[in-house]
């Protein structure tokens, strides 16, 4: 089985984002991520729409899981999403 | 100002009113040094867990400890953030359940 893409919108400085990629990573699960907090101006404003299309509360971590999105880290959802339970 | 002093300073200041430091020692470090790198950043001391605007007044809800935080322990035992939590969060006699985001989202950025 292939494990689906994985991308989480995050903020630097915020503890369940560090606690998410820090699982991922301990899981091997390859994943992508961006800091919006760090980005600035047009940049962020787009990123901010894909996460409001995500996640209307717009609020971090976002994961998304192939077509699964995940709000926060619930560490059981992204195991069944990943398939890992 | 380092992550320990100002950990002793909010400690004298919330304890009494019942708001504890998790005992997860890693996650409230990380927190704290987030704290004050976004008061390097922005000026002020705006929860590291959220997206700040970088204007005082819209972020003024945020600034930590923020306005959700009494409903937030009072109802999950713990802020959005994990940082400060009620004694039975510590002691585990309470589920350690996700505190889900309470500010509306009209307030955001």
């Amino acid at each position: 089985m292939t494990t689906p893409d994985v991308k989480i919108y995050s903020l630097s400085t915020c503890g369940h984002c560090k606690a998410t990629k820090r699982f991922l990573s301990e899981c091997n699960i390859v994943y992508d991520f961006v800091d919006v907090d760090l980005l600035e101006g047009e940049e962020r404003s787009a990123i901010l729409a894909d996460v409001r299309n995500l996640n209307p509360n717009c609020s971090f971590p976002t994961i998304q899981i192939g077509g699964k999105v995940i709000v926060g880290f619930r560490e059981d959802e992204i195991k069944e999403a990943l398939g890992l339970k | 100002m380092n992550a320990e002093t100002l950990q002793a300073q909010l400690s004298k200041i919330h304890e009494p009113k019942g708001y504890y430091f998790n005992t997860d020692k890693i996650l409230v470090s990380d927190l704290l040094e987030a704290l004050l790198t976004n008061k390097e950043r922005y000026g002020y001391m705006v929860c590291p867990c959220r997206l700040a605007s970088g204007d005082r007044k819209k972020d003024q809800d945020i600034i930590c400890p923020c306005v959700y935080r009494t409903e937030d322990v009072a109802e999950f035992g713990s802020c959005y953030c994990n940082l400060y939590v009620s004694k039975d969060w510590n002691e585990g006699t309470i589920k350690h359940d996700f505190v889900p985001e309470r500010r509306p989202v009209a307030l955001q950025f």
